[in-house]
């Protein structure tokens, strides 16, 4: 897709806007609409659009599938990590109110670390679908030639 | 007044949908109006106040699931659906009373946005009079889905991750005999 250079341009000015705009539906989740997963997947988006136009070995060059395989492993472990910390404290599992001194700071913080622990596995899992359909198109395609 | 209007264009824009996609055999167009189909799902949500689930359907619905169909009839080489000319009463029967039950069913239903409905009996009053006041977050959504409903939140992390795994079993590359082929090839 070398001859493209409008399409090009294009998704390099919204490949930006579009991760800004991921991370803010992330953090500001507890404000206003949205959350991990809906960050998580217009977070992938962002990089699907980017491998639909500048192909696969770019954007596993950008993202390697190893790395999202430990992020995708990551955000469940965060989760669950963050209901044991709450056993740990001495509530029930996934009870954030002991997380802090505070029960309301507890939540606050419980809320955000699993939402967080959502985004992370969410991302890297839609992206990692993703690269392993195309990645077999690829190798189908060897097949043939 | 103005909700009513734009129900009803979504509404309409949705079943002229449905039809052109019983009637095209074209598997590219017909993913890409499925794709649309879920873009006008999420307006319909925008209007009845939902715009968490809105959003869901647009990103996941329109974005992510249409990009994932388009891959899948890339990798395939049939590019039109086969049409049976023969006209079949069997599934013409079945889906009309499948029809005619879930329309019977509706009677049922609780009016949209009834506060009598036994779903806004249960818990629903406790999430609206505390959520704010127990979890400190404002947007109620996240605090029934992240604290009140937490562990059917994670269920949920966990059948995504499982559903990522056990895609990458079945279409990922094995490594080892990958790298074989390769040798073998060079």
């Amino acid at each position: 897709m070398k001859e493209n250079i409008i399409l090009r341009i294009i998704t390099k000015l919204l490949i930006p806007l579009i991760i800004l705009f991921a991370l803010y539906v992330q953090f500001h989740g507890d404000y206003s609409p949205g959350g991990g997963f809906q960050a998580g997947v217009i977070f992938s988006a962002a990089f699907i659009l980017y491998t639909l136009v500048f192909g696969v070995d770019m954007a596993q060059k950008v993202v390697p599938e190893q790395a999202l395989r430990v992020i995708a492993s990551l955000g469940v472990l965060i989760y669950a990590g963050t209901g044991i910390d709450a056993l740990i404290m001495g509530g029930e599992f996934l009870n954030y109110s002991k997380l802090s001194t505070d029960a309301v700071t507890g939540q606050h913080l419980g809320i955000i670390l699993v939402e967080l622990g959502v985004g992370m596995t969410v991302s890297s899992i839609m992206l990692l679908i993703f690269f392993t359909f195309a990645n077999r198109g690829r190798l189908e395609g060897e097949d043939h030639d | 007044m103005i909700d009513l209007i734009i129900d009803m264009v979504l509404l309409v824009f949705l079943i002229a949908m449905a039809i052109t996609i019983l009637r095209i055999s074209g598997m590219l167009a017909m993913a890409m109006l499925f794709g649309l189909y879920s873009l006008l799902m999420a307006g319909l949500f925008m209007v009845m106040d939902a715009p968490d689930v809105a959003f869901t359907e647009a990103a996941v619905g329109s974005g992510i699931s249409t990009v994932l169909m388009l891959v899948t009839l890339s990798l395939t080489k049939s590019r039109y659906e086969k049409t049976i000319s023969k006209f079949q009463w069997r599934p013409l029967v079945i889906v009309i009373s499948t029809g005619a039950a879930l329309i019977y069913g509706i009677h049922d239903m609780a009016l949209f946005g009834d506060p009598q409905a036994p779903v806004h009996q249960h818990v629903a009053n406790h999430y609206i009079a505390w959520a704010q006041e127990e979890t400190g977050v404002p947007n109620m959504v996240t605090a029934v889905l992240a604290s009140y409903r937490g562990f059917d939140t994670l269920g949920e992390v966990v059948v995504i991750f499982t559903a990522g795994i056990g895609v990458m079993l079945l279409l990922g590359r094995p490594r080892k005999r990958a790298r074989e082929k390769d040798e073998n090839a060079a």
